[in-house]
């Protein structure tokens, strides 16, 4: 009894999800409707984007790396998906979708190649390119916006629109949670990747090569920063200069609360997941208990702060134990 | 029948500044256990790192079962056939043992999904031929040091190879875990397999291998099959010359205690550690790697914090926190890893020599360059260190002389206890020679030594007194006219506890 | 290349110093690159615009960057020990706030500046605890007291701000230096990397944040208190975020949540524009003044010019991936020489 405590205790996502457990009970004791069904799915709505974004951060954030262009390349790739939209209304939204996906991709590319074949650490790349892209922005919409009476219908639902009952923003981040799980757990690329981060020399010695998942991990990031970005314009229905600023921060904070180390080698996409939610409810749930919206930041950083001081706690009790353990 | 299987054709391979291998020839034939000789420095991981694609060769050839091979990447070579066991701990700490030994070459199902229960199966089985005892799904961080090693020799076996490369496999096992490897090794051996074995021990050599290459300083020096061949031959053509004066010892006037160690413990390294140090002695350290040497070292120092026990110098108990407050007390402690531990290596000669005492050396905090500039020409003069200038970078010097110049930074602290782990590991004979003529000379003029070694002929040579320890015991402490080889391996590998 | 060194004996080691390799060294060092890109922006903008080499605009120009130099200066220390802070922008704003506050409250200058710094050196205690007391890497934790510091200033102030000071309080960021045009701000700043730079270059902690930026184990098995050092930083880069906020709320006059929002960024693309290394123990403070003046008459003149402040943040971006990939190209380079030499 007391063992499977201590393992409970000792799996992060098992951990997380009675956190969130705690903290809905804790919401809807002050307002009984929190958890009704249509609120929480405009909580999951909410928090799709993140999910998918933070997806792609959690890749790079394995191999060691992270990405702080997230949020430029969500507004580089939503900004020339709206103004093609808006150029030419006719054509399919879909289509449109996988431009705005491509976009992303090479502004990925463009990261990947500055880390893995210029050598150029990631946290320097992408404050690089972090400025470069959100500059970039600002020459293709000329400063200008793409309103919602400038856009299609057609484009505006593209995160409105429903599969059976569910949100299609709601669908597609299922999704891309599925194909992550698959990729880092039963792919061999994915499996590279805790290799990379985990040691480098090692992986090395197996042929792991470096550079090639380092260019992957950008590339993959920046396909779903593409996605994220046609969603988050749709959604909103205004692609504006300033999309996403920011937003980097959120997409590491939730792999930082889902368990990722920030050192690389270890985490899973389920806890990246967990992350986001949590994010996701705690935003939802201010103005349920009457905080007002003002709250959110410092709310958002103590928790991150508080869930990484009790990750490192329960890690050394763990690592003693171990050593405790060894040699009596 | 034997027949060549890997066959290396005036290789070379250069870094910017450096030859590391030059004009190598070396062939590896198919039920044999070939050993690779040469002291640290020879080139030996270098030409491990060619066989396995880890490195390209700047120039040679590289030939398998008779035509010529190009390993772009580690994956080449493990597709050709070739596996290695890397020296240096090449895990993956954060995975499990199935996932370390299948990184690189994954089972896959037809649709190229990974196949996890092929591959805990598979581990299963290469876990019970080793005879281990472990989980296939426990992480990699939670096991020892031998485990570990055993691990990655499971994981060479995982790969179907034609060769087998084995750096240093044993360093860390216990008499019956080297046990299990010869088994194997045989059984390889019998399946006409080849291997290649790098070991410092001559005993194993001679009981496991029946060929032998020898390099020195990046070169091809000879070969030779070991059953004709004596340990005087082999050592002549590592060095270069004989062994006579490899350990200077002089002797040295063995005064009153200056440290007494009492019940000295770390949780998970080692417990109940004592032992006594007295002036102008020679302590020696021996033990296999991981049984806790360093460890005990480092806490004496002040790097890791002891559970429980006792530390008193001069007749005085001190707790020391800091290497700072060890530095105080006049210890001193030239560590295992000099590229990691010892030296700053992109910092100049000079900085490195000052860097222990750069507060106490500059008046108010500021630097005097004058001050500096007379320690490093002493301590530097004295150690005889070989550079351009006191300005130029650590890593533009060879091995040996990085380690003369911690040598030079500690000594310059003006110590009355010198730690010194691994003094010698990855040095030139020459340097190596100097080094214990001059631990010598410090222990006859009053300085109390320790001295941690794997070298056993180092502990047995230099040493007045020895310490063995075993998983994290003292397993026995045995004086110089007492000890050989016999009781201290023994002693080491816990056949025999007690005294 | 260091790992590739290893056990090399001396011998084998190839000797070269002609002159010309000497040359070679000295133009392709990252400080003469950039002096060289300085002079470049000076001469053009110069040939651009009568407007730019006016000692009047020269002067006053430096008012848009000071704050943001002067938190560049600590920022060198905490990454060249390897370290990262991305939470002095929001500790500004926290600092500002707490400005706006007492002075609501009725506080005079000098308590309000007091106040500030004091809020400053508490946020940078509270980032180093965290780091070194329980062994958290320090961008994780400056992620998590980026929103914290600026959430806990915009929960309380909300849409709200501050903007009443008092008179003499405006002296700070909006000052000259007696009857001559120089402006307060400038001249802080040039004492402040005096004293920046003469503890790098000049002193014993100087030597030993190169020690702890190239190897912390080394440095530790070498007495050298690695944490205490590196919770120092952490406090000083507090501490002259503090200063910044008092400058800055000074200069215009009013406390936002928002104040100096992305500062952090521009703070680290400085010092990493400068030459320092983001993996710790290479660089001085030479190269980093270089480059805030770089940037800084940069903006200036393409204001001047009416490009707008947009393409600035291309060529920032730019400028920062090259101070980090022209470096690299070029030991590239080198290596590449070296061993063709060795071949022949």
């Amino acid at each position: 009894m007391k063992k499977s405590i201590e393992k409970i205790l000792q799996n992060r996502e098992l951990n997380l999800v009675g956190l969130i457990i705690i903290l809905l009970i804790l919401v809807t004791i002050r307002s009984p409707r929190f958890l009704e069904l249509r609120n929480v799915e405009r909580i999951v709505n909410d928090t799709a984007i993140l999910i998918m974004v933070a997806a792609g951060q959690f890749l790079v954030i394995l191999t060691g790396g992270i990405d702080l262009s997230v949020g430029s390349t969500i507004a580089f790739s939503g900004m020339a998906a709206s103004m093609l939209n808006e150029a030419y209304p006719a054509m399919p939204v879909y289509l449109i979708l996988l431009i705005g996906v491509l976009v992303g991709t090479a502004l990925g590319a463009f990261n990947g190649s500055c880390v893995a074949f210029g050598k150029i650490p990631p946290i320097i790349t992408t404050l690089g390119t972090m400025s470069i892209f959100r500059g970039f922005t600002f020459v293709l919409s000329k400063g200008q916006w793409v309103t919602a009476h400038e856009m299609t219908s057609a484009y505006t639902m593209i995160p409105r629109g429903r599969l059976f009952g569910i949100p299609n923003l709601t669908t597609w981040a299922i999704f891309i949670f599925i194909i992550m799980y698959y990729f880092v757990k039963y792919t061999r690329h994915g499996r590279e990747i805790y290799a990379i981060g985990g040691n480098k020399t090692a992986a090395h010695f197996v042929g792991v090569s470096e550079k090639k998942v380092n260019f992957m991990v950008f590339t993959i990031s920046g396909a779903l920063c593409g996605l994220a970005g046609v969603m988050w314009t749709a959604r909103y229905a205004a692609a504006v200069n300033e999309t996403a600023t920011g937003f980097e921060l959120q997409t590491v904070a939730a792999c930082v609360l889902g368990g990722v180390s920030i050192a690389g080698g270890s985490g899973t996409i389920t806890g990246v997941l967990l992350g986001a939610l949590f994010l996701g409810i705690i935003n939802n749930a201010l103005p349920v208990v009457n905080l007002s919206p003002f709250y959110q930041m410092a709310i958002q950083g103590f928790i991150v702060l508080a869930a990484i001081v009790a990750n490192v706690l329960m890690e050394q009790r763990n690592e003693k134990k171990l050593l405790n353990r060894r040699r009596q | 029948m034997k027949k060549t299987i890997l066959e290396l054709k005036d290789i070379a391979k250069y870094f910017p500044g450096i030859k590391a291998l030059d004009n190598v020839d070396f062939t590896i034939r198919t039920g044999e256990v070939h050993a690779l000789i040469g002291e640290n420095g020879a080139g030996k991981s270098t030409l491990v790192k060619i066989m396995t694609g880890v490195y390209q060769p700047t120039k040679g050839k590289i030939l398998m079962e008779g035509s010529e091979v190009h390993f772009g990447t580690a994956h080449d070579a493990q597709a050709a056939g070739v596996a290695a066991i890397h020296q240096e701990a090449s895990m993956f700490t954060e995975l499990t043992v199935t996932e370390n030994i299948f990184m690189g070459h994954h089972l896959r199902k037809k649709g190229g999904t990974l196949d996890w229960k092929a591959m805990r199966q598979h581990t299963q089985e290469l876990l019970d031929r080793l005879e281990l005892d472990i989980n296939p799904d426990t992480l990699i961080k939670n096991l020892g040091t031998a485990q570990r090693h055993m691990v990655e020799i499971a994981k060479a076996l995982s790969v179907d190879a034609q060769l087998v490369i084995m750096d240093e496999p044993t360093s860390a096992l216990s008499l019956h875990e080297v046990e299990e490897l010869y088994k194997i090794i045989r059984q390889l051996k019998d399946e006409g397999k080849a291997i290649v074995f790098i070991s410092h021990k001559f005993d194993e050599i001679f009981e496991i291998c029946d060929y032998f290459t020898v390099f020195r300083d990046g070169q091809y020096i000879g070969e030779g099959e070991v059953a004709t061949s004596s340990v005087d031959e082999i050592v002549k053509m590592m060095v270069g010359r004989s062994l006579g004066h490899m350990f200077p010892k002089k002797e040295a006037a063995i005064g009153e205690a200056v440290l007494d160690v009492k019940g000295l413990s770390l949780p998970g390294f080692f417990k109940n550690v004592s032992f006594t140090l007295h002036k102008g002695e020679i302590l020696g350290f021996f033990g296999l790697v991981g049984a806790g040497r360093s460890e005990v070292m480092r806490t004496i120092f002040g790097i890791d914090k002891k559970s429980e026990g006792t530390i008193v110098l001069n007749g005085h108990e001190i707790h020391i926190s800091s290497p700072r407050l060890a530095m105080q007390r006049g210890i001193a402690y030239v560590p295992e890893d000099r590229q990691e531990q010892g030296a700053i290596l992109e910092m100049s000669l000079s900085h490195n020599i000052t860097l222990p005492q750069i507060d106490k050396i500059s008046p108010f905090g500021v630097l005097n360059k004058k001050t500096e500039k007379t320690i490093t020409e002493e301590f530097g003069n004295k150690m005889e260190i070989k550079a351009a200038n006191w300005k130029v970078n650590a890593n533009t010097l060879s091995g040996g002389n990085q380690q003369k110049v911690v040598l030079a930074k500690w000594l310059a602290t003006d110590p009355d206890i010198l730690i010194l782990d691994e003094p010698t590991k990855g040095i030139d004979v020459a340097t190596k020679a100097a080094v214990h003529e001059f631990v010598s000379e410090m222990a006859a003029a009053g300085l109390a030594v320790i001295l941690v070694s794997s070298e056993l002929p180092e502990v047995l040579g230099m040493a007045d007194r020895i310490v063995v320890m075993h998983e994290g015991h003292v397993s026995k402490v045995l004086n110089r006219d007492e000890a050989n080889s016999d009781n201290v391996i023994l002693a080491a590998t816990g056949h025999e506890e007690g005294m | 290349m260091s790992d590739k060194l290893k056990h090399v004996s001396q011998s084998r080691l190839i000797n070269e110093t002609s002159f010309k390799e000497r040359l070679i060294e000295t133009v392709t060092k990252w400080e003469f690159i950039l002096i060289v890109l300085f002079a470049g922006v000076v001469i053009f903008f110069s040939n651009a615009s009568p407007y730019f080499l006016n000692y009047f605009n020269l002067m006053n120009t430096t008012f848009n960057f000071m704050e943001k130099a002067i938190m560049a200066l600590p920022m060198i220390f905490v990454i060249m020990c390897g370290d990262i802070d991305i939470s002095v922008a929001s500790i500004l704003a926290l600092s500002s706030f707490a400005m706006g506050h007492a002075s609501a409250a009725g506080a005079g200058t000098p308590e309000i500046i007091l106040i500030g710094l004091c809020v400053g050196m508490v946020c940078g205690i509270f980032n180093g605890l965290l780091i070194t007391g329980l062994k958290i890497p320090a961008i994780a934790v400056t992620l998590g007291s980026q929103s914290l510091f600026r959430g806990i200033s915009q929960a309380i102030l909300g849409d709200q701000a501050y903007t009443q000071y008092p008179e003499s309080f405006a002296y700070f960021g909006q000052g000259y230096v007696g009857d001559t045009l120089i402006p307060f701000e400038l001249v802080l700043f040039l004492i402040l990397a005096a004293v920046m730079g003469f503890i790098l270059h000049k002193t014993s902690y100087g030597r030993k944040l190169y020690a702890v930026g190239n190897s912390a184990t080394a440095a530790r098995f070498s007495g050298v208190p690695v944490a205490r050092i590196r919770f120092t930083n952490m406090v000083l880069n507090g501490l002259f975020a503090g200063i910044a906020a008092v400058l800055l709320t000074s200069r215009i006059g009013s406390t936002r949540p928002n104040i100096a929002n992305g500062w952090d960024m521009e703070a680290i693309t400085l010092v990493v524009l400068g030459g320092v290394s983001i993996s710790g123990g290479k660089g001085n403070i030479f190269g980093v003044i270089i480059a805030i003046f770089l940037l800084g008459y940069l903006k200036f003149g393409m204001g001047l010019l009416n490009i707008s402040a947009r393409s600035m943040i291309i060529i920032t971006g730019f400028l920062l991936i090259a101070a980090v990939l022209i470096p690299e190209m070029l030991g590239r380079f080198k290596a590449k020489r070296k061993l063709m030499k060795q071949q022949a």
